[in-house]
């Protein structure tokens, strides 16, 4: 499609103007991911990650619009910006089918919870108590 | 079977099928005591629609489209505040899908109101204008996957048009591509992402026949769209693993191939279970990417495991899980079962339903048709107008914008070779299908820079280093046929550089910039910084070329009826309108001014001949002066060189008379006979209709008429000379036919009779009198 054409008045739940009050990761400032950084070669991956002020931030949004569930996965989501990509495969890769005994699922649960990720500690006990009935436990 | 453009048959000429000598159904193995078919059965046997596979219904194996013996009656009991019996299934008995769904889909709040409406007012709401879209979704959170499957199942035919326009989350109908191609060839991914990002495509997903080419692949398309348009997202399909991976460096910004099924068997087999795809689900969030779940008729079917349950109910359960897992949308409509579902009795009904389904659910709705359903056009189109009519948020989930041959996902339901008819019916009803015309300079542009910029980015990263002639075979290549030999092995290599070197989107930025291309660099990190905002998150979200969000909390589909919703904005419907193939009367003259030639001068006012051997070539007013090139190809001098020597053979002389008070052809030739010696006048528009006609008929009367003017050939012309000569004679003529054509001829040249006709009427001046041009120089 083309450019706004055909978009009026979107103005006005648009959000703040781009970048106001927006972070990367690693705190910076996204005003601050220019071109002219990267020449300086002062930008990393952490720079360029969301942060989980921004998921929680569209969690509500989600909410205000009727969709709790998508809510409780960007907050999901803000949890999990604090592990590395390894782990969160490594979690993942421990909820497929077969995997884990449900002892497993609990044990990580209570970890995770331990170190501030009680929404998906919560999705690992119910996963945990639904595979042993179902047979999906490893 | 995918059939290369280049084999494929003509408009209008035979079309023999690709296969033909397979026998087609009932054709040439007539069963046993049975005749052979008549020769009518025989050629409908032949047609393309025959090669499809139809199925007979079959519950018990899934293949039916609506409803199924098997479907459970819609059902709810709850005890404090928990599901405690789901469509017929105690809690004890539910499956991990039944599971997920009972404690994270529904909404309790409002279940009772929902499961007690009947199934016809429920669905009289879905479809009425009158009842806004967030009451329906309010109240389809309320429904179980039965409910709303056999709510839907009610629904009229149009009525899913109409309640799809109104319950659609985004306001502004948009399209994804395809990207990919047989070599993986990173120069045409990056020609092809900026063609499609250019025909204004908003996602761009891309494959790998080789998987470890994959990282090569999203750098590629990466590039190439932001060559094309700003704000285009990127999808690069592999497994999980590496998709993320891919996601988290910032190479790509969406993912949707997170599948779901509707029973615990198959999903099991698919090695995940709701959870691990709710985890996934929040993964691919934590690392700022839009994600959208992919389910669909068929699938269930194909792995023998769907229960004796409908499609439409199986779908149901889907699409019910993508919201209870916080998917912000689904990819349905069959994808890669939409051939299955087209098998049975109603099943592109169902194909729409399920994209109604996830509308019904509040999520966005990535409708289909990416998967070729049928060899038959017809039925392509069929199955893919009713949504492109009433607007999804993605009308389709990957539009192959590249040749068939080239999908590696397979063919989609519309391909490069139709994206102009897709242009075309855009404007023929006016609808913004999400795509646009791009001018023939400005794509080559377009396809030079994004192969260039490509090649430079490979290069300075010491990944590939890719010769001129690649990059021109690219920057020309309609596919990767024209790209002749290519070293595969480079794109391997480069592909695994790019993923054990831990480059990032920075790296291909530093790299753009520092090979000159500073404006392809500025824009993928403008792109990068707008996503950190994670807007885009939000249901059924795209980017505007300007960077906004166009989502359904900053878009919201506001129909409610006629005069209401999105209707393209007037410089939006421009750009629909002006498609490349469209021509005016200014385009036309022009185009015969191109053939003028410095002949047809006018000699002297027109006489009455004297001679009974006098024939009279009358021609229509801008002959000679702005009509030079008739319907058929032949200019004008040599149409009326053939009728003079048709006249000469049978021993009669032609004079050529321009009558300047009318274009129509039978006031000509009656007006040209009346001044011949013989009384016999050829009538000539510079069209290339003529007629004989004699002085004493009825204008409107004539002897012979040649009206298919593209199909006259010299031959022809000749032939009509020389009969009119055989009349002036009184002798006898050969009966001329009218050149036979199936062709669309009026299609084909109507606007340009149209044009020609507005150039005959400019040079008509009332009571002017005919005048006599020079016959030198006709042959």
């Amino acid at each position: 499609m083309s450019g706004a054409a055909g978009v009026p008045g979107m103005a006005g739940e648009a959000g703040p103007p781009e970048g106001a009050g927006v972070h990367g990761l690693s705190g910076r400032p996204v005003s601050e991911l220019t071109l002219e950084a990267v020449r300086r070669g002062e930008l990393g991956l952490p720079d360029l990650r969301i942060h989980p002020d921004s998921l929680e931030r569209q969690a509500a949004v989600a909410q205000a619009h009727g969709n709790p569930q998508l809510a409780g996965n960007l907050r999901r989501a803000a949890e999990l910006t604090v592990l590395g990509d390894d782990e969160v495969l490594a979690i993942y890769e421990a909820l497929r089918p077969g995997r884990s005994s449900p002892q497993r699922l609990t044990t990580l649960a209570a970890s995770l919870a331990e170190r501030g990720l009680p929404r998906c500690a919560a999705l690992l006990n119910e996963a945990a108590e639904v595979y042993a009935r179902r047979g999906l436990s490893g | 079977m995918t059939v290369p453009a280049s084999e494929r048959p003509l408009p209008g000429s035979e079309r023999p099928l690709p296969g033909s000598e397979r026998p087609l159904p009932g054709s040439e193995r007539p069963l046993p005591g049975s005749e052979r078919p008549v020769g009518r059965i025989r050629f409908m046997d032949r047609q393309r629609v025959n090669l499809d596979g139809f199925a007979v219904e079959d519950p018990g194996l899934g293949l039916v489209a609506l409803r199924s013996p098997g479907d459970p009656e819609p059902g709810l009991v709850t005890r404090d505040g928990r599901v405690v019996e789901m469509d017929g299934v105690g809690e004890d008995d539910f499956d991990s899908i039944d599971a997920f769904i009972a404690r994270h889909g529904l909404d309790l709040g409002v279940a009772g109101e929902a499961m007690s409406l009947p199934g016809a007012e429920f669905a009289r709401r879905v479809v009425s204008p009158d009842v806004p879209r967030d009451e329906v979704i309010r109240l389809s959170a309320g429904a179980t996957p039965a409910k709303l499957a056999r709510v839907l199942a009610l629904l009229r035919r149009a009525e899913l048009g109409l309640a799809m326009s109104k319950l659609r989350g985004r306001r502004t109908p948009s399209n994804q591509a395809h990207v990919t191609n047989r070599l993986d060839d990173p120069l045409l991914l990056a020609a092809d992402s900026a063609t499609a990002a250019a025909f204004g495509f908003r996602e761009i997903e891309t494959t790998v026949p080789v998987l470890a080419d994959a990282p090569s692949n999203a750098v590629a398309c990466l590039i190439g769209a932001a060559v094309g348009a700003q704000g285009v997202l990127i999808q690069c399909s592999v497994e999980e693993a590496l998709e993320l991976e891919l996601g988290m460096r910032g190479l790509t910004s969406y993912a949707e191939t997170i599948s779901l099924y509707g029973t615990e068997q198959v999903f099991t087999d698919g090695d995940d279970t709701p959870w691990s795809k709710a985890f996934l689900t929040s993964a691919y969030a934590s690392r700022g990417m839009k994600m959208r779940v992919s389910s669909g008729a068929g699938a269930e079917v194909l792995m023998a495991g769907a229960e004796g349950k409908s499609m439409l109910y199986l779908e149901a359960r889907c699409v019910a899980l993508a919201r209870a897992i916080g998917a912000q949308g689904v990819q349905n409509g069959g994808i890669d079962g939409a051939s299955v579902a087209a098998s049975v009795p109603g099943g592109l009904r169902e194909l729409m339903a399920e994209n109604l389904m996830a509308m019904m659910r509040g999520l966005e709705s990535c409708s289909g048709n990416d998967a070729l359903m049928s060899e038959s056009d017809m039925r392509r189109t069929s199955r893919t107008l009713p949504i492109v009519l009433a607007g999804s948020d993605f009308v389709f989930s990957g539009f192959g914008s590249i040749q068939r041959y080239d999908n590696m996902f397979g063919p989609s339901n519309f391909n490069a070779e139709d994206i102009d008819d897709f242009l075309a019916m855009q404007r023929d009803w006016g609808i913004d299908g999400g795509l646009r015309t791009v001018p023939a300079g400005r794509l080559a542009e377009l396809r030079r820079e994004a192969a260039q910029a490509c090649r430079a980015v490979y290069r300075h990263l010491g990944l590939a280093d890719f010769t001129d002639e690649h990059v021109a075979l690219a920057v020309d290549a309609a596919g990767s046929k024209d790209l002749g030999e290519t070293d595969t092995l480079a794109v391997l290599s480069a592909a695994h550089a790019i993923r054990e070197g831990g480059l990032t989107v920075l790296d291909i930025v530093a790299a753009l910039d520092e090979t000159g291309y500073e404006a392809v660099a500025e824009k993928i990190m403008d792109m990068t910084r707008a996503r950190l905002s994670g807007d885009y998150l939000q249901t059924a979200a795209i980017f505007d070329e300007s960077l906004r969000v166009l989502s359904v909390v900053t878009d919201p589909n506001d129909y409610a009826g006629p005069g209401t919703g999105y209707e393209p904005a007037p410089p939006r419907q421009a750009e629909i309108n002006a498609i490349r193939q469209a021509r005016g009367v200014e385009d036309l003259r022009a185009e015969q001014a191109s053939a003028a030639l410095p002949l047809l001068a006018p000699v002297s006012p027109a006489a009455p001949g004297q001679d009974p051997r006098d024939v009279v070539i009358g021609v229509s007013p801008a002959v000679g002066r702005d009509v030079w090139r008739s319907l058929s190809g032949l200019t004008v001098p040599d149409v009326l060189g053939e009728l003079l020597a048709g006249l000469e053979e049978e021993g009669c002389a032609g004079r050529v008379v321009r009558f300047n008070d009318t274009v129509d052809l039978g006031r000509i030739g009656l007006a040209a006979a009346r001044l011949a010696g013989s009384g016999i006048g050829i009538g000539l528009q510079g069209k290339g209709t003529a007629l004989i006609h004699r002085r004493d008929l009825a204008p409107l009367a004539n002897l012979e008429l040649y009206s298919v003017a593209p199909a006259i050939t010299p031959g022809l012309y000749r032939l009509l000379g020389a009969n009119a000569a055989r009349h002036a004679k009184g002798g006898t003529p050969d009966p001329a036919r009218n050149p036979y054509t199936d062709e669309a001829i009026e299609a084909r040249y109507h606007t340009t009779v149209i044009a020609l006709m507005a150039l005959e009427r400019a040079w008509v001046r009332a009571g002017a009198p005919a005048e006599e041009l020079s016959r030198e120089g006709l042959q």
